[in-house]
């Protein structure tokens, strides 16, 4: 105990100065680095906090003792005695023994509370993997037996009023059912989102007993049984208002269905919005509605349309109101308001009652396409509910730097690539006029003996001619720099012609000769750099 | 004027403030008038039924309303029996992961199994139906028949039809029953009860959770002296919200089961029944009186729920841990 606690009590805050060396020293003493290193790793060992709850061999072996020990009883058991039956039966039976041993185990070496412990430990991890293995597998089990309907791309853009129970996949789809549930969800949202939005706001902002009662009430309605809500609307919208089985009673009784998921979700979200910002707002003079509409709202945004993604993604499984309200049609159907109109959730619910494969596989189908769909809309919900705020302003921090930093570089590049160009055009350039030098001499030397007039008077014709074409060349050159020129370069001075000859004696053979070749100054520095800007003209110049 | 006296404080709102409050209160009152209609039209609705049979809609098990001979002791009684199914499995089940979640999981991993449960809570119940038709219902008859043979002494274990002994018989005895259809509404449940109690958990007090490891506890010490005495509110109020949800729970009951309109308290046994799947499988065929008797069995339903959902709510408010909520 004591030697454990002398070293960093006494020594702590010296030991590290001392005796950890500088870079410079390590780079000095490159002899006794290791020696040194040992030194510091020590220090850190008795400085750090004792590991707890780390794994020891004992543990691990007891673990395994117990499975070979609990899976050697299961299959004695399993071979000789009465057996439980199944693979399901095997692996309780297995389950229980390797509690039992690994209890046995544990006591051998420990006290009674570590061994509770470890058993608790034990299970409550089986009981997690217990529920997400098996809740992972109904989700696939569906998506995998849904793939043998999948591949026909008809499924997707035919209805069944053509195919019967017996045809193969091949025929028929459920296009009709997502257009339903893009329909009946469609309308449900536009019912909830305003009514949901303005309760939440209610029992947020106006507080007393009455919003209380009805929080009370909302809170009652979330457990309200999904065939309830159809009965309600059944009994209203179609008994009594004879409206009939349609896509439009069906969104009431999904609304009714979805109402309340999203006023609660939307009730907590708003409850985080911090007073200060809503005191700061009256403080500053604005009225209640306006503090609503432009600081309430606005700061519990992502949260809201969370809760609204949420509410869809319930309403859009919901199966037992739409089995009462909306009928079944094996057909087409775009009018809520007229005839009978089938949702994804429903048509899986009749796929499956048949006894065919091709349907009961157009049911897995069909259960893939939904549960594809619930989960998008969750994961959408997800990212934007985890933004927050800060979070966002730290996302948005982080794509200016990155915008920066992108730009930084292009000019970099931009800079260097323009320098190279230059270089390698003053190389051939000065390549060119040492060859023109040496070809002029040649033929002033031939010149002088053969035809001297014709000769120079061709010459000036050429060089006449090479003038208009670089003149040309120069004009258009000077017209795309003006039209391109951004206005920091306005004061720029470019080039007169003469200049322009002078430096780019080819300028006829260019005849591309990009904008920045003719104000190089100005190209060489595209980034607005004050610094940078000075070099350049200094060195041209 | 004494010193006293504070200064009274007049609020003035303007119109569009007034417009606000009144938009606000009246979505308010929207959502109270529209519950408050749920039970109103069905009672109304029932009201033909109920007249009709009077008392005898208390006790009849079976469901001839066009024979004047409907009650619902059944049906109810089979509510109850798969929602008291799903609840024993299902509160272990969100028990354990919830405290896994909240205690023994890794950091990194939490958020992540947080989403799965919330994702989990959101699958459509219909997709629960498939799995359990499809699935389990094949593999569970062992375990069934197991429980039968090992415990068919007590009643509700028995399975009439069955004898061990005889290899010949038939196992669709142990289908379609209410045990299988426990299970699926079990974990339809889980998750929202996982979600509930671990958010709880989650609350237990920093301070008095390190006293606990401080004066030597172990982990699972530390959780029974602590998080579970200060997370039993949303134990229960999680447990009571599921029930709620089994109660309700239509299209997946009505998948596996084979309705009996009788008492039938052999959970193993084939045959099963449930308000809700009650009311999906006769609307299609019910006469305006049939219809009118299915409306008493929702309004039934709703009033079950109701109360359960009140008694949720009320101990949860009650508890430590729901106090700050």
């Amino acid at each position: 105990m004591t030697t454990t606690l002398q070293p960093p009590s006494v020594s702590e805050p010296l030991a590290p100065r001392t005796r950890r060396p500088t870079v410079r020293q390590r780079q000095v003493l490159q002899p006794d680095i290791e020696d040194l290193d040992d030194e510091v790793e020590e220090q850190r060992d008795t400085d750090t906090p004792r590991r707890i709850g780390a794994l020891r061999i004992s543990d691990v072996l007891a673990i395994v003792g117990a499975v070979l020990a609990s899976l050697s009883l299961t299959i004695i058991i399993y071979s000789f005695l009465a057996p439980v039956g199944g693979v399901l039966g095997f692996f309780v039976t297995a389950y229980v023994l390797f509690l039992a041993s690994y209890a046995i185990l544990v006591s051998l070496d420990e006290s009674m509370p570590t061994v509770r412990d470890r058993v608790v430990l034990i299970f409550v991890h089986s009981l997690a993997i217990t529920v997400f293995v098996t809740l992972v597998f109904i989700v696939l089990f569906a998506t995998f037996r849904g793939l043998e309907a999948l591949p026909h791309w008809n499924f997707f853009t035919q209805d069944m009023s053509l195919a019967g129970p017996l045809d193969p996949l091949s025929d028929g789809g459920i296009i009709h059912a997502i257009t339903g549930t893009l329909i009946q969800i469609g309308i449900a949202l536009v019912i909830t989102i305003p009514l949901g939005l303005t309760t939440a706001v209610f029992l947020n902002e106006i507080p007393g007993p009455f919003s209380r009662f009805v929080r009370t009430i909302v809170e009652a309605m979330t457990a309200l049984p999904s065939i309830v809500a159809g009965l309600f609307i059944y009994a209203t919208f179609i008994l009594i208002l004879g409206i009939g089985k349609s896509g439009f009673a069906a969104s009431l009784a999904i609304s009714v269905m979805m109402l309340p998921i999203m006023i609660r979700a939307s009730d907590v979200v708003l409850r985080l919005v911090p007073s200060t910002l809503k005191e700061a707002s009256l403080g500053l003079g604005a009225n209640n509605w306006h503090t609503m509409w432009h600081v309430t709202l606005p700061t519990a945004r992502s949260g809201l349309v969370t809760a609204i993604i949420l509410a869809t993604a319930r309403g859009i499984g919901e199966t037992s109101p739409v089995l009462l309200t909306s009928g079944f049609t094996a057909a087409f159907n775009g009018d809520p308001f007229h005839g009978p109109m089938v949702s994804l959730p429903l048509a899986i619910f009749q796929f499956v009652k048949s006894p065919e494969p091709s349907m009961i596989a157009r049911g897995f189908g069909t259960a893939a396409v939904l549960m594809l769909l619930v989960i998008t809309l969750f994961v959408i919900a997800r990212v934007i509910g985890g933004q927050t705020v800060a979070k966002r302003e730290k996302a948005r921090d982080r794509r200016k730097r990155m915008v920066s930093d992108a730009k930084f570089f292009a000019v970099w590049v931009g800079q260097r690539t323009v320098r190279l160009a230059r270089s390698a055009k003053v190389t051939a350039v000065e390549g060119t006029k040492l060859v023109r030098q040496q070809i002029a001499g040649r033929t002033g030397a031939t010149g002088s003996t053969a035809t001297p007039t014709t000769t120079a008077a061709t010459r000036r014709a050429a060089v006449e001619s090479e003038r208009r074409k670089a003149r040309a060349a120069y004009e258009r050159a000077e017209i795309r720099a003006a039209g391109s020129a951004p206005k920091s370069r306005g004061s720029k001075r470019t080039l007169t012609f003469e200049e322009y000859l002078e430096r780019y004696p080819t300028a006829t053979q260019a005849k591309a000769t990009p904008p920045s070749d003719i104000t190089p100054e100005a190209a060489a520095d595209p980034a607005p750099r004050p610094v940078r800007r000075k070099k350049p003209e200094s060195g041209d110049s | 004027m004494t010193l006293e006296a504070p200064r009274k404080l007049v609020l003035i709102s303007d119109r569009g403030d007034i417009i606000y409050r009144t938009v606000a209160r009246s979505g308010g009152i929207i959502v109270l008038a529209i519950m408050t209609a749920i039970g109103v039209f069905l009672a109304l609705r029932a009201g033909q039924a109920i007249g009709k049979a009077g008392f005898s809609f208390v006790w009849t098990q079976a469901w001839e309303p066009d024979a004047n001979h409907f009650g619902i002791s059944a049906v109810l009684i089979g509510t109850l029996i798969i929602a008291l199914v799903a609840i024993v499995i299902a509160v272990p089940l969100s028990l354990g992961t919830a405290l896994y979640i909240s205690e023994y999981a890794p950091r990194k991993l939490q958020r992540t199994l947080i989403s799965l449960v919330d994702l989990m809570a959101a699958i459509p119940s219909v997709v629960f139906g498939l799995w359990g038709f499809f699935s389990l219902q094949g593999n569970i008859i062992d375990v069934a028949k197991w429980i039968s043979k090992t415990f068919g002494w007590i009643p509700i274990f028995a399975v009439d039809g069955f004898n061990a002994d005889d290899p010949l018989s038939s196992d669709t005895v142990f289908t379609a029953s209410s045990f299988v259809a426990g299970i699926v509404v079990a974990l339809m449940i889980t998750p929202i009860m996982t979600s509930i109690m671990r958010e709880v958990f989650s609350q237990a007090p920093v301070g008095e959770r390190e006293g606990a490891l401080g004066l030597g506890a172990t982990k699972w010490g530390m959780i029974r002296s602590v998080v579970l005495p200060y997370g039993v509110g949303g134990i229960i109020g999680g447990t009571m919200l599921g029930l709620g949800r089994a109660l309700g729970e239509t299209i997946a009951v009505y998948m596996i089961i084979s309705p009996v309109f009788a008492i039938q308290p052999h959970i193993l046994q084939s045959g099963a029944s449930s308000i809700s799947s009650l009311i999906a499988l006769k609307y299609g065929e019910a006469t305006a009186f049939g219809m009118s008797a299915l409306m008493a069995a929702g309004l039934t339903l709703f009033f079950v729920t109701l109360v359960v959902n009140f008694g949720a709510s009320a101990i949860v408010a009650r508890s430590r841990s729901g106090q700050s909520s």
